[in-house]
């Protein structure tokens, strides 16, 4: 985990994929609009627990186009991976509100779909409308009838400055007709109008968008995120130049979040030495079944996990404290642009080919930039191995919502004193444990460092 | 056990004070011995009953045997059988106005029983006045806790505080079990037959309960209460647009929760739910909020209650249609104004509370059968409760109490007119003065209020020719409160300067629920401020806020030397 904050971030750009899939989360769920029964939008679907935005990747689709149920529409990345949006509804896509590289919050409107060729102006009149003025007070006639069309057709052209004040619109609630209402919560409001905020093309990052109290705040304390502001800078070209200041990617923002987050975690480490002679041989044994050597720590850190239920366990509220019922081995994988933590689920009961298999698979998904929430935030152990570059030893950040994440280092040949007084060579690799203390302790710790070194030195049970 | 020894003692130092003040008229003669709330004796009969034994062991010996003689007297138990009928006095609902009914009926001699079709304590018991309470103590010490700055004012140092929702919830439905249980016991205990099922009346003095079971009574009291009353365009799930039933079990704490009514049903629970973290918005139809508060009282309260804390409102507007979360879609709830009815705004928020008031609950009650014809809902009736029919003729020996009735929709109130009507039907002619009856609305600081409001006061001054006068004192003028830190309130009198009749209290402030009863009692008893205002009030109390007032009102006749049992007037 330390290493994601020295990698080089480079905005990831990944090729859009025509794979979907069908788990609900990926989808767009259509917002009906009361007024306009058949123009629907289409907005920013969570695709993880902790995506508050999402940047769009490309648009598959352009305006006009005919979409069909089912099919892909736009690329999003999410903090954690690039996904495809596909649509529930049959129609045409009629005005892009985000055009390609500007974020939405999640619940924005990113784009209108039309049920019929003929409401496409319509469509783009309202797109327009409610972007083109985002501080438009609350109308008291729906918004077509409030927008005129060449407007529409001045805007039809997805100019940069545009997609400025498309994306202040799509800042607001999905329900707050394209952007003319404000939606915020009673004491975002309160606050807003104590801090002399304007709530208008405010990031909202409450329920559906809504703008709520952390968002005034934000803002007030110079750190908040005005959509307009923020797209700017997402427009400017990325580059490596030297010197300049480039803003996080998704991603990055959500190691940066991540990382901040964690600091509020009391940990502690405990290292151990571990002789790896045995598992090496079994390791040269079984690698030709496709056995690789994650898996096999996977699986070895696993089983010392099933004896030790409390190191396997969270704190997320500080008062009390869960025993997980499973026991899901997140390993850190660096990947362009950022570092993942695919996630090997019940690692101790799957068996060691299978599990090697799976991790081959989430490497591949990874890599691709196509791996599922639950393939990545289900977590509640994390493995970080740098042994790989020949780094003997390090010490791992503890990612928030999980009770310790171990280190491990290169196996090395190492000179030691054998109990029988002689002097030997045997194979050592080193791991240090970080932990959150508030329910872990030094003991727990040291006891799961002796399991897990009892395995690891002795590893027949790892093939069964 | 110790709730049913806490009854038969508690049953009998409520009479007792009557003769320890040396009244020499009889027991219930006066509307002093009404009991507001019946249930309340029984909650805390105990601890009053122990107090008052050994304050009369210090006094004087003689009150104790007196209150010996009375609880044997008590003990007699239900009545005898009358001749010709099954009961004396049958009352259709146990809640608390049916139990304070009851067991005054009991005590009146007469055979009593009591119909209950859902459980016993009813609405105050079970979804109002009783398990709110628990969760405003919660929400109470969960905002002083939270006020960083008022800790420190006491040199406090407390860390974040947290609470268990399931804890809380737990807490009030234990208390509503317990208070339920000491209700049923206190029936039990003194004989009144508890008979179990709906009950209707069939009949001049006959009832019909359960499948098939008729019996007959000499009267018959109709106490059957309210339901929260929702508007057409809403619609009540059960879990994101709910009623206080709902609320008070409960269970989720919303982020973001919408209060249709700003009532003190509303009030009291924009208190819990924004002591519990949740942001809340108020949707009032009247141009104020807290209407049916004095003006300066709610202004005040307005202050203090509503723009510190996580509130908004829009006043001048009906929820003309409210739907539920579903599908991912939060509640959706359409405003429209007041007057125009035209669309004015349309909010998307967690969850809804529908606190716009109580309708009565009087369907399938047979109504029909004395041609008697409700109107809204409510049972026609007149000062003595006794109901009208269709033509505006009274129904012989029928008699409605409480929410149903519509007079005044409080428990105690409830209670109160129960017992006007046993004593009636017991041979005493009563009518109860609902001017003397005191509210309270239970928020941090609370509300409270006996009598009329300055606006009323005003326009009855007008009419009947009468001079009104105001006079107000500030909580921050008083040593308790100040020391508790509680500085904000303030309490405010209206009178009669030429004869020193008090016509209305208002309180806004510490404990204002419990200083309430001075004036109250003042205005059941017609005590007049001349004379209240020699009383002596111990200091340093909360009570000397009252004190203030009564000291700095200006009255033009003096002080009277009768006795205030004499000036009773019923």
């Amino acid at each position: 985990m330390s290493r994601l904050l020295q990698t080089p971030f480079l905005p990831s750009v990944s090729l859009p994929t025509k794979t979907r899939s069908s788990v609900t989360g990926f989808r767009v769920k259509p917002r009906i609009i009361p007024i306009q029964a058949k123009i629907r939008e289409i907005f920013m679907p969570a695709l993880s627990s902790t995506m508050t935005e999402g940047k769009i990747v490309s648009w598959v689709k352009s305006e006009g186009d005919k979409l069909n149920k089912g099919e892909s529409v736009v690329v999003v990345e999410s903090d954690k991976a690039d996904m495809d949006v596909e649509t529930f509804y049959d129609g045409y896509l009629a005005a892009i509100m985000v055009e390609e590289g500007g974020v939405a919050p999640v619940g924005s409107a990113i784009a209108l779909l039309a049920e019929t060729e003929d409401e496409i102006a319509d469509a783009k009149a309202k797109a327009s409308g409610g972007g083109g003025d985002s501080k438009a007070p609350p109308p008291a006639s729906p918004p077509t009838a409030t927008v005129v069309a060449p407007v529409a057709v001045e805007k039809k052209i997805a100019a940069p400055p545009v997609a400025i004040k498309a994306v202040a619109a799509s800042a607001v609630h999905p329900a707050s007709e394209g952007g003319k209402r404000i939606v915020a919560s009673p004491y975002a409001k309160k606050l807003a109008k104590e801090l002399n905020v304007e709530l208008a093309g405010l990031v909202g990052s409450g329920p559906m968008g809504r703008i709520v109290a952390k968002d005034v705040e934000a803002v007030a304390a110079g750190g908040g995120v005005q959509a307009a502001v923020a797209v700017k800078e997402v427009v400017a070209v990325p580059g490596v130049e030297l010197g300049s200041v480039v803003p996080f990617t998704t991603m990055q923002g959500a190691v940066s979040r991540n990382m901040v987050e964690s600091l509020a975690v009391p940990t502690f480490r405990v290292g151990y030495t571990i002789s790896t002679d045995a598992l090496d041989a079994l390791y040269k044994k079984i690698k030709s079944k496709g056995v690789t050597m994650t898996a096999l720590l996977a699986k070895a850190t696993a089983l010392a996990l099933a004896k030790h239920p409390v190191v396997n366990s969270s704190c997320r509220d500080g008062n009390s404290f869960v025993y997980n019922s499973s026991i899901n081995v997140a390993v850190a994988v660096a990947i362009d642009g950022g570092l993942i933590t695919p996630v090997l689920q019940n690692a101790d009961k799957v068996d060691i080919y299978s599990l090697s298999r799976k991790w081959k698979e989430l490497v591949d998904k990874a890599r691709a930039k196509q791996l599922q929430p639950q393939e990545y935030n289900t977590g509640t152990f994390t493995l970080s191995n740098l042994g790989m570059f020949g780094v003997d030893r390090f010490d791992a950040i503890l990612p928030p919502g999980t009770g310790a994440i171990m280190a491990v280092g290169a196996s090395q040949p190492s000179v030691v004193a054998t109990k029988d007084g002689r002097i030997g060579m045997k194979n050592q690799m080193q791991v240090n444990v970080t932990a959150d203390h508030r329910v872990i302790y030094g003991a727990d710790l040291a006891q799961f460092l002796q399991t897990l070194a009892s395995i690891i030195e002795d590893p027949k049970d790892l093939t069964f | 056990m110790q709730s049913a020894m806490a009854l038969s003692f508690s049953q009998t130092s409520f009479t007792r004070p009557n003769h320890v003040l040396g009244s020499s008229g009889s027991v219930f003669s006066t509307p002093r011995s009404l009991r507001f709330c019946g249930l309340r004796r029984e909650a805390f009969g105990f601890s009053t009953s122990n107090q008052l034994a050994t304050r009369s062991n210090r006094i004087q010996f003689l009150s104790r045997k007196s209150f010996q003689v009375s609880a044997s007297a008590s003990s007699n138990g239900n009545g005898a059988p009358p001749k010709s009928f099954d009961y004396d006095l049958i009352i259709i609902g146990a809640g608390v106005g049916g139990h304070g009914a009851a067991l005054h009926a009991v005590e009146k001699g007469l055979k009593t029983a009591i119909i209950e079709g859902d459980v016993v304590g009813g609405t105050c018991v079970n979804r109002g006045c009783v398990p709110s309470k628990a969760l405003l103590a919660v929400s109470g010490r969960m905002r002083e806790l939270q006020n960083e700055h008022h800790m420190k004012s006491f040199g406090l140092q407390v860390s974040a505080a947290g609470y268990d929702r399931q804890g809380v919830a737990d807490h009030a439905n234990n208390l509503a079990t317990k208070i339920r249980n000491n209700l049923t016991n206190s029936m039990k205990a003194i004989g009144v037959d508890i008979l179990t099922g709906f009950g209707s009346v069939l009949g001049p003095q006959k009832v019909k309960y359960g499948k098939d079971n008729i019996i007959t009574a000499k009267d018959i009291i109709i106490a059957t209460g309210s339901v929260p009353f929702v508007p057409k365009g809403i619609e009540v799930d059960g879990k994101t647009v709910i009623t206080s039933d709902h609320a008070l079990k409960l269970e989720s704490v919303p982020e973001w929760i919408a209060i249709v009514g700003s009532g003190y049903i509303g009030l009291e629970f924009s208190d819990v739910y924004t002591a519990l973290g949740s942001e809340v918005t108020f949707i009032e139809a009247l141009d104020q909020l807290m209407p049916g508060f004095d003006p300066e009282i709610s202004k005040l309260a307005q202050r203090v209650l509503i723009n510190p804390r996580k509130i908004d409102y829009h006043t001048g507007v009906f929820a003309s249609k409210i739907t539920p979360a579903r599908d991912g879609k939060p509640v959706l709830i359409e405003l429209i104004d007041a007057k125009t009815k035209e669309p004015k705004d349309t909010l998307e928020v967690d969850a809804a509370l529908i606190a716009t008031g109580r309708a009565p609950f009087t369907n399938g009650l047979g109504l029909e059968n004395v041609n008697v014809v409700t109107q809204r809902g409510f049972i026609p009736v007149d000062e003595r409760m006794r109901v009208i029919d269709g033509k505006g003729t009274l129904v012989p020996n029928l008699y409605c109490i409480g929410d149903a009735n519509g007079k005044l929709m409080l428990a105690h109130a409830a209670s109160a007119q129960g017992i006007s009507v046993v004593e009636q039907v017991s041979g005493r002619d009563h009518v109860l003065n609902h001017l003397s009856i005191p509210a309270a609305c239970f928020t941090h600081p609370e509300i409270s209020m006996v009598g009329l409001t300055e606006p009323q006061a005003k326009e009855k001054g007008e009419k009947e020719g009468f001079k009104v006068s105001v006079v107000k004192t500030s909580f921050k003028a008083n040593t308790k409160a100040l020391a508790e830190n509680e500085g904000e309130g303030i309490a405010k009198m209206i009178y009669r300067p030429d004869n020193g009749e008090i016509l209305g209290v208002h309180i806004f402030g510490l404990h204002a629920a419990d200083l309430i009863h001075e004036a109250s009692n003042a205005i059941a008893l017609g005590t007049r401020i001349q004379d209240i205002k020699l009383a002596v009030h111990a200091h340093p109390t909360l009570s000397e806020v009252l004190d203030e007032l009564f000291k700095a009102a200006k009255v033009e006749s003096h002080a009277t030397t009768r006795t205030v049992s004499e000036k009773v007037v019923v």
